[in-house]
């Protein structure tokens, strides 16, 4: 019973991280080798593929913008979404509950149908090409989700504690940054992993919106697959260094993961 | 919790609803204005009604995608609810391997959805792929760029690779809200292992599989990245989805009214299962 117990946590684990390890295998090997056949691990390690990536900007860039456009997106993300979420969380209003399904439905929208629009509207008003359109572009659907979590934590904290301090005098602003947010403070770091998260997996959009200076890393990744031939290597090597920032962003939040899958209102 | 009623919270939501509006009516409105109206180029603009609502709907191409993207949906989600809950039950309650566990099966989730195509694709090449390489030693004949079920094989290993861990998180979530003396008091009723699983367990897990289904499903229905980077809709059109079908007819051919009929179809549909979804959701909430 104790084997069995383990047994199944297990396999799952190594069944997820086999491709993973076959990428990192792939990111040590030269090109010759990858084409030679099949070989379990690297035979000439070599550390090419990276060295390459790193030094050049091509490649280099595209982390920056990646990691750029992510970061505005969770800071407006968030910031946007605490004041609506308390509404929906404290009180009731004229329309809210099909404002609350509307913003939901934004989750739902495929990218495939907004991208063309997108292009459109953000050429428009001259954004294209920087981080900026993909921030606000992710924002259609990280918004919904944003307020759909922090809702569920903030329903978490009793309504004693804001009549207590309005009655202490404080006033709504004040009383919201020096009193509520501490204390759905884990709220809004599960919020901001899941902003940070579906916008750093999200390419479409991100691809659409951009062309030459904004280029997110996982475009960079596609350009280099098309144009020259198949460079297994590097293109393994990029693909490696793009799960090293979503690996530290989970080991931080890690406590508070699965409570956060569950928006807090188990 | 009681809420009060108060119309100022309106100007809570304001900013949300403001940038949303703008992120989500305009681009909308030109998909509506594209799916009524024809164009020969140089912005000249006719009015064409319904006609390209018909063509999309009585077109066998978009009878094919949608059978493909219905099926997949329903497989990967037989699939991911009930090996994410299986999972999620023979986790450890607690102690040190927990926060590894949950790191290590929430790392497919940070992943680009490119790279996981990329990943995958890699790992099942025929020649150095190890799965590609691994079924064909084993004898049996493997190429995903050429059996349509070898691909199909592929793109739904991969979504389960992908997304079970999302179901497996929310899972244990439900499962860890369980104090402690439910399982005692079981223990004590004698209680077989599946009668806590139905009556303790599953209640408790209610609320959370509604939303891992609603989740999967959603995500599911809109998938294109993976399958694109992974298959490029083929052999043929054997994986060709419904996102893939419409990037295809958008940006590949040019069809705009096409294009944007099928949009406002594709939208409806998965808004009509969501809010079935969500409504379902909400009754549970209430009762």
């Amino acid at each position: 019973m104790r084997l069995t117990k383990w047994l199944v946590p297990t396999l799952y684990i190594v069944f997820l991280l086999l491709p993973i390890y076959w990428l990192v295998n792939m990111s040590f090997k030269t090109t010759n080798e990858i084409l030679g056949g099949f070989s379990p691990w690297p035979k000439n390690f070599t550390t090419d593929s990276y060295v390459e990536i790193l030094t050049n900007p091509v490649w280099y860039n595209g982390y920056i913008s990646s990691i750029s456009y992510v970061l505005i997106n969770t800071v407006i993300s968030v910031s946007f979404a605490l004041p609506a979420a308390y509404a929906f969380s404290r009180y009731r209003f004229l329309g809210d509950k099909h404002l609350f399904f509307w913003l939901l439905t934004n989750r739902m929208a495929p990218p495939a149908v907004f991208a063309l629009p997108f292009y459109q509207l953000y050429s428009a008003i001259g954004l294209f090409d920087t981080p900026w359109a993909v921030a606000l572009a992710h924002c259609l659907f990280n918004i919904p989700l944003a307020v759909w979590i922090l809702e569920g934590f903030m329903s978490g904290v009793p309504k004693e504690i804001d009549e207590t301090a309005y009655i202490d005098g404080y006033s709504f602003p004040r009383f919201f940054v020096k009193i509520f947010m501490p204390l759905i403070a884990s709220g809004i770091g599960v919020t901001a992993f899941f902003c940070f998260m579906f916008s750093w997996v999200e390419l479409l959009l991100a691809k659409t919106l951009t062309s030459v200076a904004a280029k997110p890393i996982a475009a960079v990744m596609t350009r280099t697959a098309s144009t020259s031939g198949y460079e297994l290597g590097l293109l393994a090597a990029a693909g490696v260094l793009t799960i090293i920032p979503g690996a530290i962003v989970i080991w931080f939040v890690r406590n508070y993961i699965a409570k956060g899958f569950a928006l807090g209102r188990v | 919790m009681t809420k009060t009623w108060n119309n100022r919270a309106w100007f809570l939501v304001l900013p949300v609803l403001l940038l949303v509006a703008f992120n989500a009516i305009i681009p909308l409105m030109t998909v509506v204005n594209y799916s009524v109206q024809e164009t020969f180029g140089n912005n000249l603009f006719f009015l064409e009604g319904t006609k390209w609502y018909q063509d999309v709907l009585t077109s066998s191409r978009f009878h094919a995608s949608l059978l493909r993207q219905f099926t997949f949906t329903f497989i990967i989600l037989a699939i991911e609810i009930p090996l994410g809950v299986a999972i999620a039950l023979t986790m450890p309650r607690s102690g040190p391997w927990v926060s590894v566990c949950l790191v290590l099966m929430a790392l497919p989730l940070l992943i680009p959805w490119n790279v996981v195509g990329a990943m995958w694709n890699i790992m099942a090449l025929p020649d150095i792929g190890l799965l590609g390489y691994g079924l064909n030693k084993l004898g049996i004949p493997y190429n995903f760029t050429r059996q349509p079920f070898a691909a199909w094989f592929t793109v739904v290993l991969m979504d389960v690779w992908h997304w079970t861990s999302l179901v497996v998180l929310l899972a244990y979530a439900g499962l860890r809200s369980i104090p402690e003396a439910y399982y005692q008091a079981a223990k004590i009723d004698g209680a077989s292992r599946w009668s806590v699983f139905r009556y303790i367990q599953l209640p408790k897990m209610n609320r959370v599989l509604t939303i891992a289904v609603l989740l999967r499903f959603m995500d599911s229905f809109m998938i294109y990245t993976e399958p694109f980077v992974l298959t490029g809709g083929g052999p043929g059109n054997a994986t060709t989805f419904l996102s893939i079908d419409l990037v295809k007819a958008a940006l590949g051919e040019f069809n705009l009214g096409i294009a944007a009929a099928m949009s406002i179809i594709y939208f409806l549909i998965t808004l009509l299962v969501s809010w079935i979804f969500y409504t379902l959701m909400m009754r549970g909430d209430e009762q």
